[in-house]
């Protein structure tokens, strides 16, 4: 204990020191004095970055930070390699994106090129989520689930378990170039690269049967596309999560511009407690803590902190809310006996009624949040119905424009359609053809179409074209006032009596 | 004009130009940025030299630079066309082997010679029968189900390959139409009474008189092509002239001019121009249309 108060002591000193003498080396000749390298007072003046060296800490949060990291990269690394049956002659592959076949498998579902919109009601739900998770809690999917995050958590985690915490790799860095300096930092970008190549490997597997592709990628039989997208993600995942870092969400994520418009003052953000931190100081053990804040000033806030900024400044863009500043905090402040907290997720409200004595409360439920929420579940309503209602049989039917009609020798008037069948069954159906609604007329097939003329067998998942004659014969072409009449075409499915209805018009001379 | 001015919540130095009284900051760019822009810069020089870039004007007109690599995408197109044909090459051959009624049979080889027929007759037909084949006045209509000279797929392979009325072919499908009129065979009235016969076969006539006129004449003379019945006869190219498919039209001022001058149209015999699996395919594309016998 006693040890522990000593060091705590020494931060707060050296913390001290950093702030009477003014070094302008942002991390301090030993990496021990804790300055935030992105703060606003800090940041005009550099234009080349500035390394983060982000502190390991323990608590409530880095336990659930892990524990999302497992959940995501699993879902990633596992689900093309779920099986899911569809049938003979389909893909057993539970989530697949065929792009030569034109298909995405999704476990039950199956969209076809026409029915794109799923994915777009799925991006859809996937933004309000966030701005309904953004206006309860701040930026949760920046902090824990957004990749960027979650492989340069990784990342860190490789640097930190082979160059050692924070001290140590400001030491290492600092440090001139040795034999043991080089081994580390190879073998640092060795298991990065490793990584980058394991996440670029699972990449493609989405697109194609993983365990097919698996095989051909390590026998170098797989396609040239395989191994380029692997290379293409290989290099953005080792310089966006090992080399770039914080810097992709300062400079090129657009969700940290937008996210202002989602949050308010009831919006509960990892902040700094100021009414009960100030007037911070170092403190010795022992001493009162009547008349100043519960803050320390020991910089563990600022040396957790994987983006290079001090929680302190408030409210600021490169905050990604990853609330490992919260575990550093509690960590010290059960180290110095005062109540965890200092820093918490809060809102804004509550801090102005802290400090206008009010009791602070909750108001997640409010007109924003009730907005958002009724804008989801009108989206998943509409998609559910949507899904509800999809067919499995498609028709579409093209009259000829080229000719329009043709006059046959015993004066009857053809016309040509193309009529297009898609069966999304998963199995292969025929279908009959049939006309209504023109009296009299003939339904044929051009010569050598096929052997039964109305029937049609198309394949399962499968879309199949055709071309049908329909001829009026001379004592019908009354029905042809206008130059033209409505007649539909008819597709039963003969298997399930499943029937699908489509209105052409046929045209002839005008009578 | 540009002035210094400092914001004054930042401290930073803007870049002196003020748009509606908004300015701005004049911070340092990141480095990584910068030198992703040189490397674009680069890139941009490196590929000048590489590819084809500049256009200047030279003493033959305007020109460009070539780039050293050589890179042209006409010679990218014709070596796409090449290698399709090629692919092709293989199935094209087997359509011109394999007889009519086997391709037909085959829903492979039919795709192809089916796709290849649509393609030929767009470059080689449609001038005068029209892109859909609908014809017009003289050229016949492909989609109906009257055929000159034949409509079965020997038929249309025979026309096809050797043409009608086509001097430069010794096989070429010949006949005549006599020009009656022209040539004094017939008076105007006896042209007049036989039009009006003519029509009655289609029962397009109401005089009576004219028709049983024309009949005789219509015996003595145009028989022997066209049927004792006005049927035709797709051996001579005689056209039915009892339907209700008129190749030079049905009025009687058309009906009258074709007896008094007669037709002679030309097709050209396509066997001189074109490859046999080009014609195969062609001929199976048109007997497709709607005509096919």
């Amino acid at each position: 204990m006693t040890e522990t108060v000593t060091s705590l002591e020494r931060l707060a000193q050296e913390a001290a020191q950093t702030a009477t003498h003014g070094n302008t080396d942002p991390h301090g000749d030993e990496g021990e004095r804790y300055t935030a390298v992105n703060s606003e007072k800090n940041r005009p003046l550099y234009a080349s970055r500035i390394k983060v060296y982000p502190k390991l800490v323990h608590g409530t949060f880095r336990r659930l930070k892990w524990f999302v990291m497992v959940v995501t990269l699993a879902i990633y690394y596992v689900t093309p390699w779920l099986r899911w049956d569809r049938g003979p002659g389909l893909p057993d592959q539970a989530v697949l994106l065929d792009f030569p076949s034109r298909r995405f498998y999704f476990f039950f579902l199956e969209i076809w090129p026409q029915e794109f919109y799923y994915v777009t009601g799925l991006l859809i739900l996937a933004s309000l989520g966030l701005f309904l998770v953004t206006s309860v809690a701040g930026r949760v999917w920046c902090g824990y689930a957004c990749p960027q995050t979650v492989w340069t958590d990784l990342f860190i985690h490789v640097e930190r378990f082979i160059e050692g915490d924070r001290a140590k790799r400001i030491r290492l860095d600092k440090s001139p170039w040795s034999a043991g300096k080089l081994a580390r930092k190879l073998a640092k970008h060795f298991v990065w690269l490793l990584i980058a190549v394991a996440t670029g490997g699972a990449w493609v597997f989405y697109f194609a049967d993983a365990p097919t592709l698996a095989g051909e990628l390590l026998s170098f039989e797989a396609p040239a596309a395989a191994y380029l997208f692997i290379g293409l993600f290989t290099a953005t995942t080792y310089t966006l999560g090992g080399i770039a870092r914080e810097q992709v969400c300062i400079y090129m994520c657009p969700w940290p511009r937008i996210q202002g418009a989602m949050f308010d003052e009831d919006s509960l953000l990892v902040s700094y407690k100021e009414d009960r931190g100030e007037t911070r100081g170092p403190h010795k053990k022992g001493t009162s803590w009547e008349g100043r804040g519960d803050c320390i000033d020991c910089g563990q806030c600022v040396a957790a902190c994987p983006m290079g900024i001090d929680i302190r400044d408030g409210m600021q863009l490169e905050c990604i809310q990853c609330a490992l500043c919260i575990d550093a905090c509690d960590e010290i402040m059960d180290r110095v006996e005062r109540p965890r907290g200092l820093i918490a997720y809060d809102t804004f409200r509550n801090q102005e009624r802290r400090r206008t004595g009010e009791s602070p409360r909750l108001d997640i439920v409010r007109p924003r949040t009730i907005l958002y929420a009724a804008a989801l579940f009108l989206v998943i309503t509409i998609m559910l119905v949507a899904l509800a209602n999809r067919s499995t049989l498609d028709v579409s039917v093209l009259a000829d424009r080229n000719p329009l009609f043709v006059t046959l020798s015993d004066g009857s008037i053809r016309n040509g359609y193309q009529v297009k069948i898609v069966n999304k069954e998963h199995s292969a159906r025929t279908y009959r053809i049939s006309l209504e609604g023109l009296d009299g007329a003939i339904l044929t097939r051009p010569a050598l179409s096929g052997e039964d003329e109305t029937i049609i067998a198309v394949e399962a998942d499968k879309l199949a074209n055709a071309r049908f004659f329909v001829s009026l014969p001379p004592e019908h072409l009354d029905a042809l006032s206008g130059g033209e009449a409505d007649m539909a075409f008819v597709v039963t499915d003969i298997e399930s009596g499943k029937i699908a209805t489509r209105t052409t018009s046929f045209r002839g001379p005008k009578q | 004009m540009s002035e210094k001015h400092k914001d004054e919540v930042t401290g930073v130095e803007t870049t002196g130009h003020s748009w509606d009284g908004i300015r701005e900051l004049n911070n340092p760019l990141p480095k990584w940025w910068i030198y992703t822009f040189y490397a674009t810069c680069i890139w941009a020089a490196v590929y000048w030299v590489v590819m084809p870039a500049w256009p200047y004007l030279s003493l033959d007109g305007w020109t460009y630079t070539k780039g050293v690599i050589g890179y042209e995408q006409r010679d990218v197109v014709t070596g796409e066309i090449e290698a399709i044909a090629a692919g092709r090459a293989d199935t094209m051959q087997k359509i011109a082997t394999t007889p009519l009624p086997e391709i037909a049979a085959d829903p492979g080889l039919m795709e192809v010679a089916l796709g290849a027929g649509r393609a030929a007759f767009g470059d080689n037909c449609a001038p005068c029968h029209g892109s859909g084949a609908q014809g017009s006045k003289g050229f016949p209509n492909l989609n109906d189900d009257e055929w000159l000279w034949g409509g079965t797929l020997d038929d249309i392979h025979t026309t096809l390959q050797h043409g009608i009325r086509w001097d430069a072919d010794d096989n070429t499908r010949f006949n005549i139409m006599m020009a009656y009129g022209r040539d004094g065979i017939l008076s105007r009235a006896e042209v007049s009474d036989v039009a009006e016969y003519v029509l009655s076969l289609s029962g397009g006539s109401e005089n009576a008189d004219a028709v049983s006129r024309g009949a005789d004449i219509f015996q003595s003379q145009c028989v022997a092509c066209h049927g004792e019945a006005g049927k035709g006869n797709q051996e001579l190219g005689a056209p039915d002239l009892t339907d209700a498919i008129w190749l030079y039209g049905g009025d009687k001022t058309d009906i009258v001019e074709t007896v008094s001058n007669g037709r002679s149209g030309v097709m050209p015999a396509w066997g001189e121009r074109l490859d046999e699996g080009t014609i195969k395919a062609l001929t199976l594309y048109v007997y497709t249309l709607g005509g096919g016998q």
